[in-house]
């Protein structure tokens, strides 16, 4: 342990700029930065260029930041109190080409992105929220992309405008976080009605009311489920870590697009502020999104004529025809009451009710099939010595999860993990999945949402771990769950006093 | 903060300058869709549905470019019954969607139907937005004083005292007055007209089409289940003259039989109030002037309306100004980067994913 003191080294060292001694001290992070670059033999210029360029307005703040790096630098190498330095080999990573990102930057480049691949204008219509407002500041600013943002009067606008661009053949989306959602739900369910393709991004935060807006959690899924009037199923798909927010908002609008269906992304505040190293996707080789307008009538009239049916479905799919405005000869009316089937006209009858209840169920239950296999990490498992045990996640504990598993298979003990990106069908073959493990272990920051999904989908007893402290699950207690969860499989009790985390969660 | 000055101005157009006309001839029927039309026999709504799909060929828009929204209400039914695009969308919530709609569609007329309740009440918000931004919509606010769906609550217009279904003991809030609210969020064409007087109906609603931002226009409409008689000052052949306080563009304000009464204007308070025109002589009367920018006479003038029980209204355009509209503006900044930095195409995307901070991994 060394004790250095930062504030005054810093405001030594760049006395000569004359800067107040609370400016001077503002740069003792940059100090810091210089020792730890040393210490680990970091380089120096990606840091000097960077500090160059963002303070190249102030030639001041440039030189006195840039200075304090340089000193804190020196500290380390000129100061004999530091011993060791560190060498950190690369990490084994995928070749090619990486930037950092966060996750509000990758999902706002994913919108984008599926902007292009559809060849729809991006349309965001949103209210200020933390932490979902930096989605709309990035898309503010790629207005060359053919994006629109919208800054509402509420919440409720925000979706509604998204959907009232939807209904005029643009990629409606809207971008929020748990009360935000609250208020969209009305709308939400209209959507569900009309068909359209939306997209909500629920930049999940600690809840209820208020709550922690600064704070993450995982609280909103059955929200997202489940939070609306009648059975009103919407697809939801969640990413795991900030970079895969590009890959799930494409996915999330491939759903929204094909089937014509409000989708839900479920990230949240980890995601969104924390960064990690993206390797960037070749743009040619990003799928297309057909958008597949209905542009000619779809049946036959009385006299013999073409005649458009609005809630006409497709087989496979069971999406109804996109007939934009503009469209001529396909004038129809849509609306939030219960529709006919394939008229679309207003109907009371019960059996068309049910019918069309089941028949929205349906067009979401199919979507499972374009889904692909769940990746299953289970190394044993060819060699038919799989694990007995199963750890299932979503969204953004993937870290955290796998680097629990990872610590406990350092014990030569064998646990699989399989992290769920589709929240909302789930994967055809989780069922089986599941099954093929004595004990199913769901580490949530919630209250066992997931589990309680997994438990009445699949009547499977998926055990919960639960922590809802605002903070993302650690690697090391997690790990210790887990092997409290294995030494119950053994017969064993499930807390070991030798242990630095108490096994917290596990039934005794 | 810091705050630019819009590039522009955005020369004023017409409305429905970029809707696509139609070279067929259009008539009445052709606006008519399939639907049987619901409303209790009576009712305003019809006249005012009659009138539309009257007036609608005379546009000479294409159908099919014509986008009908509503909230929920009697009148939110509207949609149904025209054969153009619509949507019969949730409680409050049309001008919202009209907005999103507006925005990104600069080639459709786009007409939002509401009611008293949808507008005033549960859409309180989205109403004063969508005219302070100035969408180009269209919006023909219902307003029959009473929540006729639901069977007879008292509403957000309502006088006063009203006895309804859950006001046994006459309603203890003030209502608002469509056209003052609509002033006072400075839309920039708000007018009021009767459902009965066709002909000023057609005249008023083809002026709203026409301007280019968030028209509005409150229809004094009889609900003859839950409010019946709420208009009648104003239509009753005897009285009317002395009721309909008439507003012409450029005229002095003057009504009454043969013209006996006027409006003139307070000179320390800005009010305004009727008189005797034999009282003040017709120099003293206040010459209507709708393209003032300010709306304050305007304002005044909305204020002639009674609170209670209606005896006395100004009907008629109260403001038309041309000033620039959100979606022009929003539309403008689109254009304007793609002019500057290129349109976004796979290059420009892959350039942006890129950024400018990158490594490589062997």
């Amino acid at each position: 342990m060394h004790a250095v003191d930062l504030t005054t080294l810093t405001v030594e060292a760049v006395k000569e700029f004359g800067l107040t001694r609370k400016d001077a001290s503002r740069a003792k992070n940059m100090f810091a930065l210089g020792l730890l670059s040393w210490m680990y033999g970091r380089p120096t210029e990606p840091t000097t260029e960077f500090l160059t360029t963002r303070f190249g307005a102030k030639p001041t703040l440039r030189d006195a930041n840039v200075t304090a790096f340089r000193t804190g630098w020196n500290f380390g190498e000129t100061t004999e109190a530091f011993a060791v330095t560190y060498e950190i080999k690369p990490a084994a990573m995928p070749s090619g080409r990486y930037r950092n990102v966060t996750g509000n930057a990758a999902l706002a480049f994913g919108l984008i992105a599926a902007g292009q691949q559809s060849g729809l204008p991006v349309f965001l219509g949103s209210y200020p929220i933390t932490p979902a407002s930096d989605i709309l500041h990035e898309l503010s600013k790629h207005k060359r992309f053919g994006v629109t943002t919208f800054q509402a009067e509420d919440e409720i606008a925000g979706v509604g405008a998204a959907l009232g661009a939807a209904f005029g053949g643009a990629l409606g989306v809207t971008t929020t976080s748990g009360p935000g959602v609250c208020l969209k739900s009305e709308t939400l369910g209209l959507a569900v009605m009309l068909e359209l393709p939306l997209l909500v991004c629920d930049i999940q935060r600690g809840g209820p009311s208020t709550g922690l807006p600064t704070k993450t959690e995982q609280s909103d899924l059955l929200q997202a489920m489940f939070g609306r009037n009648g059975e009103a199923p919407l697809p939801i798909v969640a990413p795991r870590s900030p970079a895969d927010c590009f890959d799930a908002t494409l996915e999330a609008v491939r759903i929204a697009v094909t089937y014509r269906t409000p989708v839900m992304l479920l990230s949240d505040g980890s995601l969104a502020n924390g960064s990690e190293p993206w390797l960037l996707p070749d743009v040619a080789d990003l799928a297309p999104i057909d958008p597949d307008f209905a542009t000619a009538p779809n049946a036959r009239a009385d006299d013999g004529g073409g005649s458009f049916l609005p809630y006409l479905r497709d087989e496979d799919t069971l999406a109804r025809p996109w007939a934009v405005p503009g469209t001529p000869g396909l004038m129809n009316r849509v609306g939030g009451l219960e529709k006919a089937d394939r008229t679309g006209d207003i109907s009371y009858d019960p059996d068309n009710h049910d019918l069309m209840v089941r028949t929205r169920q349906a067009k979401v239950d199919v979507i499972a099939r374009s889904l692909p296999p769940t990746e299953v990490d289970d190394p044993g498992a060819e060699l038919a010595r799989g694990a007995r045990m199963l750890v299932v996640g979503w969204g953004s504990t993937y870290g955290a999860i796998g680097a629990a598993v990872r610590r406990v298979r350092r014990d030569r003990r064998q646990v699989a993990q399989v992290h769920l990106r589709h929240l909302n069908p789930l994967p055809p073959d989780l069922g089986e999945i599941l099954a093929r493990y004595d004990r199913v272990v769901v580490p949530e920051m919630n209250l066992g949402q997931l589990a309680l999904l997994l438990r009445g989908r699949y009547l499977v007893d998926a055990l919960s771990h639960t922590q809802v402290s605002g903070m993302p699950f650690k690697a090391a207690p997690l790990a210790d769950v887990l092997r409290g969860h294995l030494r119950q499989l053994d017969g064993q009790p499930a807390v070991q006093h030798s242990e630095r985390h108490p096994a917290a969660g596990v039934p005794a | 903060m810091t705050a630019v000055d819009l590039p522009g101005p955005v020369l004023a157009r017409d409305g429905l300058a970029d809707v696509p006309t139609s070279d067929d001839t259009q008539t009445r029927k052709d606006y008519a869709s399939d639907q049987e039309v619901r409303w209790c026999p009576g009712c305003g709504d019809y006249i005012v549905l009659n009138a539309v799909q009257g007036f609608l060929p005379d546009l000479g828009l294409r159908r099919e470019n014509i986008v009908f929204v509503s909230g929920i209400g009697c009148s939110s039914r509207f949609p149904y019954y025209l054969d153009t695009y619509g949507m019969h969308s949730i409680h409050g919530r049309a001008p919202a969607i009209a907005t999103g709609l507006a925005i990104t569609r600069p080639d459709l007329s786009v007409w939002v139907v509401t009611g008293d309740g949808d507008a005033l009440s549960i859409g309180g918000n989205h109403l004063i937005h969508a005219l302070r931004r100035n969408v180009n919509l269209t919006i023909l606010l219902f307003n029959n004083r009473i929540y006729g769906l639901t069977k007879g609550q008292y509403s957000p217009t309502s006088e006063t005292g009203k006895v309804t279904k859950s006001t046994p003991l006459g309603s203890v809030d003030r209502p608002f007055n469509p056209v003052s609210l609509a002033l006072g969020a400075e839309g920039t064409f708000v007018a009021r007209t009767i459902d009965s007087d066709r002909a000023h109906l057609t005249e008023v609603l083809r002026a709203a089409a026409s301007h280019r931002g968030t028209s509005i226009v409150e229809i004094y409409q009889n609900c003859p289940i839950f409010n019946d008689g709420a208009f009648d000052a104003f239509k009753d052949k005897n009285s009317r003259e002395a009721t309909v306080i008439s507003l012409r563009h450029g005229e002095p304000v003057r009504f009454g039989p043969d013209g006996a009464l006027g409006v003139t204007r307070d000179s320390v308070t800005g009010s305004m109030r009727v008189v005797e025109v034999a009282d003040v002589g017709e120099s003293a009367l206040v010459v209507h002037d709708a393209a003032a920018d300010d709306p304050s006479s305007a304002f005044a003038l909305s204020r002639l309306t009674d609170a209670g029980a209606l005896q006395q209204s100004p009907i008629g355009i109260f403001r038309q100004v041309e000033q620039p509209t959100y979606d022009d503006l929003a539309r403008q900044q689109v254009a304007t980067a793609q002019g500057t930095e290129g349109a976004g195409d796979s290059a420009g995307l892959a350039a942006l994913l890129t950024g400018t901070d990158t490594w490589t991994v062997a």
